[in-house]
């Protein structure tokens, strides 16, 4: 085990997520020393579109063309949900601070900062998102307008079909067209896979051959839809070579996740808040907190290859729900197994799912979650803060169901900005 | 009428895709008969397709039934000499535990006997040695002849060859009404489920294998049959927690029995008095109560993943009466010839391990109706091996894509590792029969959705899949998929903490968070 670090952190970010990006960065920027520790798997299944509120009342499916009016509404109707307890003010400036931040690490995003998107996904339905990648934006004017468009199919692909997407829209987008091509220099594999395509497209002479595929099909469109492959690191000047050598606006579709999207924030989080000076601990877990009598923390963190401890003034939970393991459930219930949290929640399994799982209202197991003070401090049973150095951002909260009201990553970022900011203000 | 597609001539017109119909129409076909199989579903929709999958040795029915007992043991021999391909011949062991009623656990060695079904006793020892997992507070273990049946091979199998000889097979497609003229079932009337088109056929004899559903059916024909319905659950668990057959050796009771299939293991079942047959579901007491009651025997359990679970519909006959009962207790054939239908007979009741006997029993009368003297050849004649009915056997679908690492045969589903070539077996045989493979009929053909991922990913891919075939038009792949998701909540739904939550949430995340397929 090593030596106890002697340097007793500002902040320790437990979760490598939306949640815990943002706060990662947000600490940063604010100059407070900070560690974030967790296991990077769950990002690589977003799709790269960034959700403010796009759902509002979800009982009867109301897409939201305004997200902020339907913050308003939210507010209202469930005062308790963790976006409506923030004033939209600091929505706006959280989601600010975030997209400069992605903008300087090369993945910028686009967004019509008044009104919510509707775009594609692989399966031809579409979702309410506030903003997109800019690699992704085109679509966005493409599938509003139903402008002559070609989707690229690319065989050996799986889990993307522009065909399906063609068909599924089929009269309503009358100038929609698809085509099969071969990945240049894939004629000999088994099998493709959206990383290897992205790596390989970051070759100018494999894009030019791309290109070539295309360019016969092109016709009448006037924009090109293909799957995310356009490059992992640097997907904006591939998007942007593409387009010239076409001559025509593209944009990329996300794939089946996991998928590109989800890598490039992956690589992005953990090169660009490195370099904001933040102690990266990945690919290890929390498997310990133990509290100091001076309200510090000390964490026990461990991967296979052994166990060290930090020291830190705070800690900040934003380690998602049971998929990223900041709640686990058994038959009886569930619980927060790090510091054994009250945690929101039915009172019987019986009552966590509904018969049907499509049913628009959404199952109450995902509304159970941590509840907090108004400085994102989950509260004990007596209704006041169990540690008054514990905070707790992100889908691990209470009362939100960001996944049928499409709010995970307006969830995340605007309540790691809430609870940052409160954790700057405790000093 | 005639050329009237919607208009059908049969000879035989079998109602119900089980165990017993799809056994019926291969009996007939072996018999130079040919006939239409009309399902309201699919293949295997009711109680041939949620069971244990288990071949009894008839043990389990020496304390109840001698000859139902006897029976399951002629009809288990048969099937594992003519079928080798649809079992999987485990072995099984009936084991007490403390607390066992141990004069049951003293009577059961005599009663096999008496049966012709033969045990061995084994030490404690021994059969922990046998299957280290089983609990320590073991008492008594006999070794026994059970093995394991993929009904769904065997319905497909049987299925297959009645169509190669000429039948057909017709899904979803429930009957809705029977027109009786002097004293026959002169035409029977069926809907086309999705379409809502009607379909007339006029049949010579009319077989009522329905399962469960059989006193609906017969109730359409003005025949009133008291059946009594028992709805069974079952728990599929991510491991194979042993090589053979596990039973407890005690008078019928809940989670009695387990049974091992390629890596995962099936556990149940309850037995719930319900009065409806629609929407028929496993609930979380039940699973509970699986759980907890099964730890005396494998005290494992608690740390076993839960895949999933289902609910069949045993058919019972009540206090109806009629002669054809005194054949055996175990299954019940109504001759409604003493309902005054002269071309109309039932069979229901029985077990899987049971269905040859039955569907022979049911032919011979209907063949004795329509002069046919050719025997039944089912319990001599090897049921066939037929590649695209291959593919629901767990294990199968990587063998197959290993040896064969055809070109660009991606793996469509990777937990189950079944690539875009069986998908491609299996449409096309449909396709041959004039029907039109979707994913859920993929599903019941294939590994497709039954691994840990339950259809997460493989199902998107697979709609994917048939679009890029051109199986699909439309919104249809959207919808089937929708369709396919709910047929598989209902089996998730109660098994949902710890690690299955966990994807469960990841599911949720994909189809709702970004797929939007709520809305």
């Amino acid at each position: 085990m090593n030596v106890l670090k002697e340097q007793k952190l500002d902040l320790v970010v437990i979760g490598t997520g939306m949640a815990g990006a943002a706060a990662a960065v947000f600490a940063a920027n604010r100059g407070l020393t900070t560690a974030q520790v967790g296991e990077t798997g769950e990002i690589i299944f977003a799709s790269g579109y960034l959700d403010l509120l796009g759902v509002h009342p979800p009982e009867n499916g109301r897409i939201l063309s305004d997200p902020w009016v339907g913050l308003v509404q939210l507010a209202r109707d469930e005062p308790d949900h963790p976006l409506a307890r923030l004033a939209p003010d600091i929505i706006r400036t959280a989601l600010d601070e975030f997209f400069r931040f992605l903008e300087a690490s090369g993945l910028p995003y686009r967004r019509d900062a008044k009104k919510n998107a509707q775009v594609l996904t692989p399966l031809g339905t579409t979702k309410p998102t506030y903003a997109a990648p800019e690699t992704m934006w085109a679509g966005v004017k493409a599938l509003q307008d139903q402008q002559p468009c070609l989707l690229i199919d690319i065989r050996g692909l799986r889990g993307f079909s522009a065909r399906q997407i063609a068909a599924v829209w089929d009269t309503r987008w009358p100038k929609l067209r698809t085509v099969t091509i071969d990945f240049p220099g894939s004629d000999h594999l088994t099998e493709l896979y959206t990383e290897t395509m992205a790596r390989q497209l970051e070759q100018p002479q494999n894009l030019a051959e791309l290109a070539a595929r295309i360019k016969p099909h092109l016709k009448d469109a006037v924009v090109v839809g293909l799957p995310a492959i356009l490059g992992v690191r640097n997907s904006l000047a591939v998007a942007a070579a593409l387009a010239e050598q076409l001559a025509v606006p593209v944009f990329e579709i996300p794939t089946m996740p996991p998928g590109v999207p989800g890598l490039r924030l992956r690589d992005t989080f953990s090169e660009n808040i490195a370099q904001l000076g933040v102690s990266l601990y990945r690919e290890k877990r929390v498997q310990a907190v133990r509290p100091e009598s001076d309200g510090a923390f000390v964490l026990t963190i461990a991967d296979h290859a052994g166990e060290e401890m930090i020291h830190a003034w705070r800690v900040l939970l934003a380690g998602g729900r049971f998929l990223g393991k900041g709640l686990q459930a058994d038959q009886a219930g569930i619980r927060e197994p790090l510091f054994g949290l009250p945690v929101y929640q039915p009172l019987s399994r019986r009552e966590w799912h509904r018969h049907y799982f499509l049913d628009p209202r959404g199952h109450a197991v995902n509304r159970a979650g941590l509840e907090t003070d108004q400085r994102m401090r989950p509260l004990g049973e007596k209704g006041t803060p169990v540690f008054r150095n514990l905070y707790a951002a992100g889908s691990i909260l209470a009362h939100q169901d960001w996944m049928r009201r499409k709010c995970g990553s307006g969830l995340a970022i605007a309540t790691a900005y809430a609870a940052v900011e409160a954790i700057k203000m405790d000093g | 009428m005639a050329g009237n597609p919607n208009y059908m001539r049969t000879r035989v017109l079998v109602i119900g895709g089980g165990a017993t119909g799809t056994g019926i129409a291969r009996d007939l076909a072996l018999r130079g008969v040919t006939c239409i199989v009309a399902e309201r579903r699919d293949l295997n929709a009711g109680a041939s397709g949620a069971n244990h999958g288990l071949l009894h040795s008839g043990a389990r029915y020496v304390s109840g039934d001698l000859t139902i007992a006897a029976e399951c043991r002629r009809e288990a021999e048969l099937i594992k000499q003519l079928a080798p391909h649809c079992i999987e011949d485990a072995g099984g062991l009936f084991v007490a535990v403390e607390g066992d009623d141990e004069r049951y656990v003293a009577d059961f060695p005599d009663l096999c006997a008496a049966a012709g079904i033969s045990v061995t006793a084994l030490s404690v020892a021994d059969a922990l040695e046998m299957e280290p997992r089983l609990s320590p507070r073991l008492i008594a273990a006999y070794q026994v002849a059970d093995a394991t049946v993929d009904p769904f091979r065997l319905s497909l199998e049987n299925m297959s060859q009645a169509q190669q000889a000429g039948s057909v097979l017709l899904r979803n497609t429930p009957v809705v009404a029977f027109r009786r003229k002097s004293g026959r079932i002169h035409e029977t009337v069926l809907q086309r489920r999705h379409t809502g088109e009607k379909i007339v056929i006029r049949a010579d004899q009319v077989i009522n294998a329905s399962g469960a559903w059989a006193g609906q059916v017969a109730a359409l024909a003005g025949v009133a049959m008291d059946m009594v319905y028992a709805k069974g659950s079952l728990l599929i668990l991510d491991d194979r927690i042993s090589q053979r057959v596990i039973n407890r050796l005690r008078p019928s009771s809940n989670a009695d029995i387990l049974v091992p299939g390629g890596t995962v293991s099936i556990l149940g079942t309850t037995s719930v008095a319900i009065d409806n047959l629609e929407d028929v579901r496993p609930t979380i007491g039940e699973i509970d109560a699986i759980i907890a009651e099964a730890q005396a025997m494998l005290p494992v359990l608690t740390e076993a993943r839960c895949l999933r679970a289902y609910a069949g519909v045993r058919p019972l006959v009540g206090s109806g009466e009629g002669d054809a009962r005194q054949i055996s207790r175990g299954f019940v054939l109504l001759d409604h010839a003493d309902h005054k239908l002269e071309n109309f007979a039932t069979i229901t009741g029985g077990k899987l391990t049971t269905y040859r006997l039955m569907a022979e029993k049911t032919v011979d009368l209907v063949c004795t109706r329509l002069g046919v003297t050719t025997p039944c050849q089912t319990h001599s004649r090897p049921l066939a091996l037929t590649p695209a009915c291959q593919w629901t056997k767990p294990g199968m679908a990587p063998r197959i894509w290993l040896q064969s690492q055809a070109p660009r045969d991606m793996l469509l589903c990777e937990c189950e590792m079944v690539p875009k070539g069986a998908v491609d077996s299996i449409a096309d045989a449909m396709g041959m029969v004039g029907d039109r493979a979707d994913l859920k009929a993929i599903g019941l053909r294939s590994r497709v959705g039954k691994g840990t991922c339950q259809g997460v990913f493989c199902g998107v891919r697979t709609v994917a899949y048939l679009y890029n075939r051109g199986m699909y038009s439309g919104d249809e792949g959207l919808v089937d998929l929708r369709a396919f998701l709910k047929g598989r909540w209902k089996g998730i739904r109660p098994v949902l903490w710890g690690p299955s939550l966990a994807q469960e949430e990841l599911q949720e995340a994909l189809h709702c968070g970004f797929f939007s397929l709520e809305l």
